[in-house]
Parts: structure tokens; C-alpha cells; sequence
């Protein structure tokens, strides 16, 4: 065992932690302040969910850790090394076995279940930030329920580019209450935020935390003549032959040959396995 | 300060209040879910669980509001000892903690602000009796309906119709409990 606390933080850190998301359940979509800690590692490369991963813990967790799907990346590496060194759970690559899965900027192709919490890795908690820069006013405008320049926002998109041009980070209604950034996953996985797990969201630079709890009404905001669309790549899988999960674009050599991959390696991992499983 | 608040307190901090924390998460998250704590002793006439919820949750920057109900030396020593945290009126309090009848009236507690519904205030209610059976419950959490053996029906009916401000509630008995978010209607 380490000479770690128990999951890195402090036991008062845990608490104030802890208050900060059970106020976001009880409000679906509303970012709840924290006094955000410095982490051994950079903003950016997910303190917030890592400090949201920590309150949640317990010592008979399942950890797993993506990074844009990938558990192989260098940031989930890491995570899921600090994780185990500083709290000593068990970790895995397969969702299903998972009881806690960290994630930057995707949410896994297999369904979740009421039996794991999503953790997510979130930049810019703020999802009308890039409209209004002043948080006095974002404040006032998430009080009074004041959207209206996020639907001018998607309006002018459309006027210029025929199409609701954004193709990530694509704002929610919660509860038909909050608009929330569903942090920069793609807008692909936007139905998947209709969940039977728990979802948190925790932005370490930002020092918010939010919460999306299980069977919460999440709608991606459009326009009647102008409907959500959860986009991806017309390919399938160079790999697997998925034709229904979310696809990385890769170049394999200088000539500018490109395949097509599942972005969930595990996802992809599994399908290979079973179809290698039938062809034996 | 008498010995006797000593004892009762999490043996491994850190590992038991994860432990109890998660129970406490699982049950704001799905209204109507009945989870179990233990590794606490408060005194009478304090619930484990409620003891479990105060030393997972409290600290010196949490005022606590004691109801008549629970108002007693002994629950105040402990509570001193193992949180640290201030006693205060219903007004300022981020927690209170009693029976339904003496936490009455509710509408004293902190609803939170428009700009801040967070810094709202969270009542651990002591109940007799906590079952899956009573009010019906629906909203953020469950899936269709979920059934819970609510004190009273009018005054949460009465807190969700200032959602996203108002209070939330966990509801304990013995060594059990379960969540209340201010998101969930109820209907009798």
C-alpha cells in the first residue's frame, strides 16, 4: 500500500467535493462551484475529473480510464497508473466490467448500466462562454432560464453553413431547465447522455462540477425544420466493420492513405475477438 | 469535553466515508433506492446513517441546525468532536437534522439562490419507519416511478414547484437511507 490517503486527496478536499456533486444531482445540468485543487498534473489533462473520480472512489472499485476512446493513450495511462497507485483499485479496459469510468471526450459504444458512474474530463464547463464572455452574465442568464442567444447562436450556423455546423461539445437541454455543455464529445454521442448510469462532470481549471443523474431528460437543442442529427463518418470500421460506432480518421503513410477505426478501442478490441472466435 | 464523544467515529476515515459516500450518492441519484451505511455509533437519539451522512458530509464550514427532536448534549459533543462543525438556526444552516415534525417548518431552510441554487441547505429527516412503499415518485434518476415512504407530501410537492431552487432531503432510519433531490415529483 501507498503512503497516499486513500485516492490522493485530503479527507476535508473529499468533502467539499462530495457537497459540490450532491448538489448537482439534485440540479440536473447546473454547474455547482468547487474550490478546484492543484493535482500532479496539468489543466487540461483532466484534474477535474480526476478530483471527481477521487470523492467517488471506493476500494472495491473498477477503474477504467478513455481518452477519446482509448484506454491506450498517454493520458489515460496515467490516470488509471495514479489511480491505482494512490487508492490501489483494480482497473480494466472492458466497459462491462467497469464499475467507474473516467472519460475524456467520448462515452463508450456499449450501453452503461445502472451499476457504473461516468466521470467526464471537462475544459469549458460553461456552455455559453464563447457567446458571453462575463461569468456575471452567463450566471444571470442560466437564472433566469435566458437561451436565447445560444438558439441565434445555432440560427446563424445554419444561415451561413445550411447546417447546424457544430460538431462537438453540441449543447443540451437538461430536464428542460439547464443548458449544458456535454463537454467536447462528439455530437454522435449526445442520445447516449439519456443514461441508467450516473454522469459527472468535473472541470478542474473552471472549478465547476454538474451532474446528469440516471433517466434525466437530456434533449441536443435544435430547431423544428432543422432537427438533431448525431452525424459520423460514411465508413465503416477498416478494423472491426462496425457500421453503427463513432470513427477516428487515421493517415497511414505520406501518400495520404486513410482508413477509418473505431474511436472506442475496446468496443473494436471485442468485435475482433468474437469475429476471430467464429472464423476459428 | 467528556470522553464520551469520542468513540463512534469512522475507524479508517478514508475507506468508510467512501463506503458511505457512495451509498449517499447512489441515493440522491435514483430517488427511491434504499442503500445501507454503517461503520458509525452516534448517541441516541441520532440514526446511524444521519451519523454516517454528518461525518461524511460535514466539516467546519457546515453549519448544522439540531431540531428539537435532536437537540441534546450528547449528539451535540459528537457532532463537535468528529466534524467540527458550528450549530446554527434553520435559517443558515447548510444541514439540519431531526424528526419531520421538529424540523417543521421547512420553509425556514435555505432554498438557495437564483444565480446559486447549490447553497441550498440538505435535511437528514429521521423517520420510524423506511420503505418502498407511500408517495410516488418520479423525475431525474428514475425510470419510470419509484415509491418512497415520504413524511408528509405537500411540502415536497410544495419545494418542486420552486425547482432549481429548494431543499434537499435524505431520508434515514436505523442504518438506511435514501435520497429526496428537490428535481423529484411527488404525488400522493
Amino acid at each position: 500500500m501507498s503512503d497516499y490517503n486513500f485516492a490522493y486527496l485530503d479527507e476535508q478536499t473529499k468533502r467539499m467535493i462530495r457537497r459540490a456533486i450532491l448538489k448537482g444531482v439534485a440540479v440536473p445540468g447546473y454547474q455547482v462551484p468547487f474550490a478546484s485543487r492543484e493535482m500532479p498534473m496539468p489543466y487540461g489533462w483532466g484534474t477535474g475529473g480526476v478530483q471527481v473520480t477521487a470523492a467517488c472512489l471506493t476500494p472495491e472499485d473498477t477503474l477504467k480510464v478513455i481518452d477519446q476512446g482509448a484506454d491506450d493513450t498517454t493520458n489515460a495511462v496515467s490516470i488509471r497508473k495514479f489511480f491505482e497507485k494512490t487508492a490501489d483499485v483494480a482497473v480494466t479496459e472492458k466497459t462491462a466490467e467497469a464499475t467507474i469510468i473516467q472519460t475524456r471526450h467520448r462515452i463508450p459504444e456499449v450501453t452503461l448500466t445502472e451499476d457504473q458512474i461516468l466521470v467526464y474530463q471537462v475544459p469549458m464547463p460553461e456552455p455559453l462562454r464563447f457567446l458571453e464572455p462575463s461569468e456575471v452574465e452567463t450566471r444571470k442568464m442560466h437564472a433566469l432560464q435566458d437561451y436565447g442567444l445560444m438558439h441565434v447562436k445555432l440560427y446563424e450556423d445554419i444561415a451561413r453553413h445550411g447546417e447546424i455546423a457544430t460538431a462537438y461539445s453540441y449543447p443540451v437541454m437538461v430536464e428542460d431547465r439547464y443548458v449544458m455543455s456535454p463537454s467536447p464529445i462528439p455530437k454522435f454521442d449526445n442520445p447516449k447522455l439519456e443514461s441508467a448510469a450516473l454522469q459527472l462532470f468535473g472541470a478542474g481549471r473552471e472549478q465547476r462540477i454538474y451532474a446528469v443523474p440516471p433517466f434525466t431528460k437530456v434533449v441536443s437543442l435544435d430547431f423544428d425544420d432543422y432537427p438533431f442529427d448525431p452525424s459520423k463518418a460514411p465508413h465503416p470500421c477498416a478494423l472491426c466493420a462496425a457500421e453503427d460506432s463513432y470513427l477516428d480518421e487515421v493517415i497511414t503513410d505520406d501518400q495520404g492513405t486513410r482508413m477509418f477505426v473505431c474511436s472506442d478501442t475496446d468496443f473494436c478490441a471485442d468485435r475482433r475477438a468474437a469475429q476471430e472466435g467464429e472464423a476459428a | 469535553m467528556a470522553a464520551v464523544y469520542l468513540d463512534g467515529g469512522f475507524k479508517d476515515p478514508a475507506r468508510d466515508a467512501a463506503h458511505a459516500f457512495r451509498a449517499a450518492l447512489q441515493a440522491m441519484a435514483r430517488p427511491g433506492r434504499i442503500e445501507t451505511v454503517a461503520g458509525v455509533a452516534p448517541p441516541a437519539p441520532c440514526s446511524v446513517a444521519a451519523g454516517a451522512l454528518l461525518v461524511t458530509l460535514c466539516d467546519t464550514t457546515t453549519p448544522i441546525y439540531l431540531a428539537p427532536s435532536h437537540d441534546t448534549e450528547g449528539l451535540r459533543g459528537w457532532i463537535t468532536f468528529h466534524t467540527g462543525a458550528p450549530f446554527t438556526g434553520p435559517e443558515h444552516a447548510m444541514f439540519g437534522l431531526g424528526t419531520w415534525a421538529a424540523l417543521a417548518a421547512v420553509t425556514r431552510f435555505s432554498p438557495g439562490t437564483a444565480e446559486y441554487p447549490d447553497r441550498s441547505a440538505t435535511l437528514i429527516v429521521e423517520l420510524g419507519e423506511l420503505s418502498t412503499n407511500g408517495a410516488t415518485l418520479s423525475g431525474p434518476g428514475i425510470r419510470t416511478i419509484a415509491r418512497l415512504s415520504l413524511p408528509e407530501v405537500a411540502a415536497f410537492q410544495q419545494n418542486r414547484r420552486r425547482f432549481p431552487l429548494g431543499f434537499d432531503t435524505y431520508l434515514t432510519c436505523g442504518d438506511r437511507l435514501a435520497g429526496l433531490p428537490r428535481s423529484t415529483r411527488v404525488e400522493g
